[in-house]
């Protein structure tokens, strides 16, 4: 079964239809969605880089976990929202656009894994956990996170 | 020379014109440009929530500045070229491009903001480095910094859009 009948009530939507009618409806949107991506970058990238034992340190990672969650959810609140709003704007191009299904999926395996891996990972005694694990697991989370944003730029270029 | 003529003059220059028709290489310029905000951005707010008292709130301010300082410089650097090649890639259409020049304006305050930060406030930083709530001047050089900054990034943003561009008549005079 194809979405694309969803898409396309998507784009003619009130909410797709308004977002197309308007000049700066959707720039103003994608810049809500550009400062929430600067904001969920640097506490994906904290807790990263101390997984990689650089930045503040392999033994910071469960308090920077704790310390960083609240701005890591309320920001990919404000991605996942702006992003749906970009989306019912244009949903039957993106539908057809690979760059699209390339982003979604590498979000959703971003997403299984920091909830999973990475998160027992920085929350675990660093000592019961290998130095090499968690580089492993902190370099696969930022690669994840890289496809998800080199993808999304690149819906821009079509 | 007038700046104008400067922008005219690079912009006939061979490089802005093979970057300028250039397939790959400026959407990848470009995309460098926009996940570098990751770096810089996202660890200048996470500096700037320290300073607020926001978050990382148990590491000393000094630390979180030593350690994610030399990230975000770096993240700067590449900030400045890649975006002095997107300049370098249509001058005289950047230059009176009004978002473009906000930018400019707030990049500059961004910076005087740090300075002021770096040379007077930080200065008592040994009094505070361990306040979860750091004092009032570093918890101001902490909010003005994120206002600036975002106000960098949407300005940037929105050179894109050419609404008040100047018209084409002008470009010629």
């Amino acid at each position: 079964m194809s979405v694309l009948p969803l898409f396309t009530w998507f784009e003619h939507s009130w909410i797709g239809e308004g977002i197309r009618a308007s000049r700066w409806l959707f720039p103003v949107i994608e810049s809500v969605h550009l400062l929430a991506l600067a904001v969920i970058g640097g506490s994906v990238l904290v807790v990263n880089l101390s997984l990689l034992g650089m930045g503040l340190g392999r033994r910071s990672a469960a308090r920077l976990w704790h310390d960083t969650w609240p701005w890591f959810a309320g920001s990919l609140a404000l991605m996942l929202g702006s992003g749906f709003l970009l989306f019912t704007s244009e949903a039957v191009k993106l539908y057809y656009h690979e760059a699209f299904w390339v982003k979604m999926s590498a979000l959703l395996l971003s997403l299984v894994f920091t909830a999973t891996v990475q998160r027992r990972t920085a929350l675990a005694d660093p000592d019961r956990v290998t130095a090499w694990r968690s580089r492993a697991v902190g370099l696969v989370s930022l690669l994840l996170w890289f496809v998800v944003g080199a993808a999304g730029r690149w819906i821009g270029f079509s | 020379m007038s700046p104008l003529e400067v922008c005219r003059w690079l912009e006939g220059t061979r490089g802005s014109i093979a970057l300028h028709e250039s397939i790959w290489v400026y959407p990848i310029v470009e995309s460098v440009h926009v996940l570098t905000l990751c770096l810089f951005l996202g660890l200048t707010v996470m500096i700037d929530l320290r300073l607020l008292g926001a978050s990382l709130s148990a590491t000393p301010v000094s630390r979180v500045i030593r350690r994610l300082g030399p990230w975000m410089l770096a993240g700067f650097a590449v900030m400045v070229v890649s975006g002095a090649m997107l300049f370098y890639a249509a001058p005289v259409k950047t230059y009176l491009n009004i978002f473009f020049r906000l930018k400019m304006t707030f990049l500059l305050m961004a910076g005087l903001n740090v300075a002021v930060f770096h040379f007077t406030t930080s200065r008592t930083m040994p009094r505070w480095d361990l306040d979860m709530r750091p004092p009032i001047r570093a918890r101001l050089a902490g909010g003005v910094s994120l206002a600036l900054w975002a106000a960098v990034a949407v300005c940037g943003r929105m050179i894109a859009y050419n609404w008040f561009d100047k018209i084409p008549t002008a470009l010629t005079r």
